[in-house]
């Protein structure tokens, strides 16, 4: 089935997560679309899913125009989607995964369904016990399910979310033949990546988004270095940062696993010195949000050793972490970081910790005056911080660090910023550094990292694949590690 | 002075500033007469008499209101303790099996002090017994909660279960009356042992006193008090709370013990003040109740004591339904049990209401 989109719009407020995006999938095959966090891949695949409507654009499916609001529609018409996280039933049987959703009438002709799970199963090299509850299977079988539920729900276009995050390597390469089985059966796959690795292997034809439109398609045979200029634009123009000189270790991971986010942190090594600035580069969710919260006493690691300035604080908690002068502050502003219903002047106020047991408004106030003047902060000590907007609550959000912390740990710090607000938080950031705080901060920006980083952390499926110094790298060779390519 | 004016704003229910509360507080009162009236109506009652001999059964006379004024001590204590789990954004529904806690251990103290001379140190023992007896009552389920994962209404439920069946078990078993145990309850406590009263008006104003005591206590805590702040910023947003450096579960434990505590010594009250002894019902469904007056009360502090008198009114008032209007005495409980049900329609209107008007 050949699908073609012309010019899909997709708006979300200001933001055009797809800007007039064009893309045909010829039928038999399988095409890899491919972009960073935030070029509007997920959010493509979810219109042609019928998971959200589209703002603008047409459908059409073998030439014909096709219009359906929501994932029914869309299976209706042939269409599937595998997400990221399959959707099922933990607490039924694989079976009854299976069936559920299509069984109709009152008896339930169990046996009929299960002959045909094994036929599908057969065909495609899945191994998958009927009878195992669901939420005992790996992500890897769970996909398997809903592939083949998708299958018998006669998907003739069916997508993939990142399907080869968190399933083993023989898993990826049964699911690898059995795409290849269905696109020979005349289906077309769409399969939506950032492994470039993964996309090269797999696919005939490949589509690179960036900023919501089309940067570029190939077919075969690829061109790494020219997709990872699609991916990431053009080369920037770079700032160095002046040398850093090594001091004392601030911060040591060694050999730190732990659990947690999307892949968890595997055999983490690394050492941090005073007055040092890290970015962790990667893409969202490749290890750098956990590496922050166990650098910070958030997350135990279930193996290695944490070090703060020298002292062992493995296993040690957060509030322990922070006494010796370790801050963290979180991705999430509303979410984590403030406190929604609270206003500037009682955020204060929560600030002295172990403070007298009468809350001293009058000061807590003036300390909110001095801190809105001081970080220009638009809003006034009686505003909640929900009425703020997402800049003047990350100004906040920093004036409430600690005066001279050893150690700042900083998810996405700019993330949502504009330009000069970014300007404006790595001045007031460069500040601590050249007092000898160390600075951790991850972000989704390579020419941020490159411009603020002494040192450059890569994270890809919970490792550490790269650690460099700005002047000893570039855009480019960071874009391939970024998507797993040392 | 700049300070004055905003320092009222940061009083409990600061949310909303006081001229909005009103109106608020207003519009479910006419729900709640309107569902009332439509029950009223279908059980072939007439509504205006009806009404008529609530206000009269409950305002008509001195002695009437003192009946009133007997609830809403327990109601109010009750409800000014659930003010501070309420603030941490914790269900306490426990505080039903707290208030009957409190009552089992001053009655354990009382009976220590029969026969015993000095009845002020006892009665004063026997307060204090009561509100350890509701606070450790509300740790438990704070426990469960907090290290046990346990969420505290479930906890809580379970926890009002075996406390109930403690108040049975020691009425009919080791504190039954002399000669055969019966579901009048425990037997009389020597008059000694009573909390002094009003001679003509049976109210004491010793516990007057602590409750309108409680409530200043309680709003001078939230709106004043570090421990205050704590309590909204962890009911707003544990995780933030937590990165800021304060210790939720600790707190989360803090403000059970001051419900508890209150409860408890609503507790104390029922048995000091009003029953003289431990009854099967000795809690009422105050408990209960309590947690409707905080929700209708838009959880302000000021506006709880009210509800509480409004919901004792009634509560006093109903009483009078069956006897004077030849009413099935079981229509009151269907009124109690719409009141319940109007106040969570109110309760959903308004929080469908705060979100459009912040969409």
């Amino acid at each position: 089935m050949a699908i073609e989109l012309r010019d899909i719009h997709k708006h979300f407020g200001p933001v055009r997560a797809n800007d007039g995006i064009d893309l045909r999938v010829r039928p038999g095959t399988i095409h890899g679309i491919l972009g960073e966090n935030g070029a509007g891949k997920s959010t493509l695949m979810k219109v042609l899913a019928g998971f959200i409507p589209k703002t603008g654009g047409t459908i059409l499916m073998d030439g014909r125009e096709v219009d359906y609001a929501d994932p029914a529609g869309a299976s209706a018409l042939g269409i599937g989607m595998l997400y990221q996280d399959p959707l099922d039933f933990p607490t039924l049987s694989v079976l009854e995964n299976f069936m559920a959703g299509r069984a109709a009438g009152l008896g339930l002709k169990a046996d009929a369904y299960r002959e045909g799970l094994r036929k599908i199963c057969a065909g495609l090299g899945f191994s998958l016990n009927p009878d195992s509850p669901a939420g005992r299977l790996t992500v890897g079988e769970r996909q398997q399910l809903e592939l083949a539920r998708l299958l018998a729900a006669g998907t003739r276009v069916l997508i993939l979310d990142e399907p080869t995050t968190g399933i083993s390597a023989l898993q990826k390469e049964t699911l690898f033949s059995a795409l290849r089985t269905l696109a020979a059966d005349g289906r077309s796959v769409i399969l939506v990546s950032h492994k470039i690795e993964d996309i090269e292997a797999l696919c005939d034809e490949i589509t690179v988004l960036r900023e919501g439109r089309v940067a570029g398609s190939m077919g075969r045979p690829f061109d790494t270095r020219a997709l990872l200029g699609m991916m990431f634009g053009a080369e920037p123009t770079v700032t160095m940062r002046s040398g850093h000189v090594p001091g004392a270790q601030v911060l040591h991971l060694d050999d730190v696993t732990a659990p947690g986010g999307r892949t968890g942190l595997a055999g983490c090594t690394v050492s941090v010195s005073r007055g040092e600035v890290i970015g962790l580069a990667g893409l969202e969710g490749s290890g750098q949000d956990v590496f922050l919260r166990v650098a910070s006493g958030l997350i135990r690691p279930s193996r290695g050793r944490v070090h703060i300035s020298r002292r062992d604080m493995t296993g040690r908690g957060y509030h322990e972490f922070r006494s010796l002068g370790v801050a963290f502050q979180p991705a999430s502003r509303l979410e984590e970081g403030l406190v929604r219903g609270l206003t500037i002047t009682e955020h204060c106020a929560l600030q002295e910790p172990g403070g007298p047991f009468l809350v001293r408004w009058d000061s807590a106030e003036r300390e909110a005056r001095e801190r809105i003047a001081k970080f220009q902060v638009v809003g006034t000590p009686d505003s909640p911080v929900e009425s703020l907007s997402g800049g003047n609550q990350q100004r906040l959000l920093l004036s409430f660090l600690p005066g001279e912390p050893e150690l700042l740990l900083l998810e996405n710090p700019t993330r949502g910023l504009d330009m000069e607000s970014v300007h404006w938080v790595w001045e007031h950031l460069d500040a601590y550094a050249s007092q000898g705080t160390a600075i951790v901060f991850s972000s989704s920006e390579l020419d941020e990292i490159l411009m603020a980083a002494d040192r450059v952390l890569v994270f890809f499926d919970g490792r550490i694949i790269k650690d460099e110094r700005p002047e000893d790298t570039d855009a480019m060779d960071l874009g391939r590690a970024i998507a797993g390519k040392v | 002075m700049a300070g004055t004016p905003k320092a009222k704003e940061r009083t409990p229910g600061a949310a909303l500033s006081r001229a909005a509360v009103l109106p608020e507080i207003a519009l479910s009162l006419v729900v709640v007469f309107g569902f009332t009236t439509l029950v009223l109506i279908l059980a072939g009652a007439p509504p205006l008499a009806s009404y008529g001999q609530i206000i009269k059964g409950s305002l008509g006379s001195w002695s009437k209101i003192t009946h009133v004024i007997k609830v809403w001590i327990p109601l109010t204590l009750a409800a000014s303790g659930l003010l501070y789990t309420f603030r941490i954004g914790l269900w306490n529904i426990g505080v039903e099996g707290q208030v009957m806690m409190g009552a089992i251990l001053a009655t354990a103290v009382l009976r220590m002090g029969a026969g015993a001379g000095n009845g002020q140190l006892y009665l004063s023992a026997a307060l204090l017994a009561g509100m350890a007896g509701g606070a450790v009552w509300a740790i438990l389920a704070g426990y469960l909660k907090t290290r046990g994962g346990v969420h505290e209404i479930f906890a809580g439920l379970g926890l009002n279960f075996v406390a109930q069946g403690l108040v049975l078990w020691l009425i009919f078993g080791p504190w039954k009356q002399p000669g055969i145990a019966s579901m009048s309850g425990t037997e009389t406590l020597a008059e000694s042992l009573w909390m002094p009263y009003l001679q003509g008006l049976r109210i004491s104003p010793a516990a007057l006193g602590m409750t309108l005591t409680a409530i200043v206590l309680t709003a001078y805590m939230l709106g004043s008090t570090r421990f205050g702040l704590y309590l909204k910023a962890i009911g707003s947003n544990e995780r933030a709370a937590f990165l800021f450096g304060l210790r939720p579960q600790a707190v989360m434990i803090l403000a059970m013990v001051c419900a508890g505590g209150f409860a408890g010594l609503a507790g104390g009250f029922q048995v000091t003040g009003v029953y003289h002894r431990l009854i099967p019902a000795i809690s009422s469904g105050y408990g209960y109740l309590a947690l409707l007056v905080v929700m209708l009360a838009n959880f302000n502090v000021w506006v709880t004591p009210l509800v509480a008198f409004f919901f004792a009114c009634l509560n006093v008032g109903g009483i009078q339904l069956p006897m004077v209007l030849q009413l099935d005495s079981s229509l009151s409980g269907v009124i109690q049990g719409t009141l319940v049900i109007a106040t969570l329609a109110v309760h959903a209107l308004r929080t469908r209401m705060k979100k459009r008007g912040t969409a």
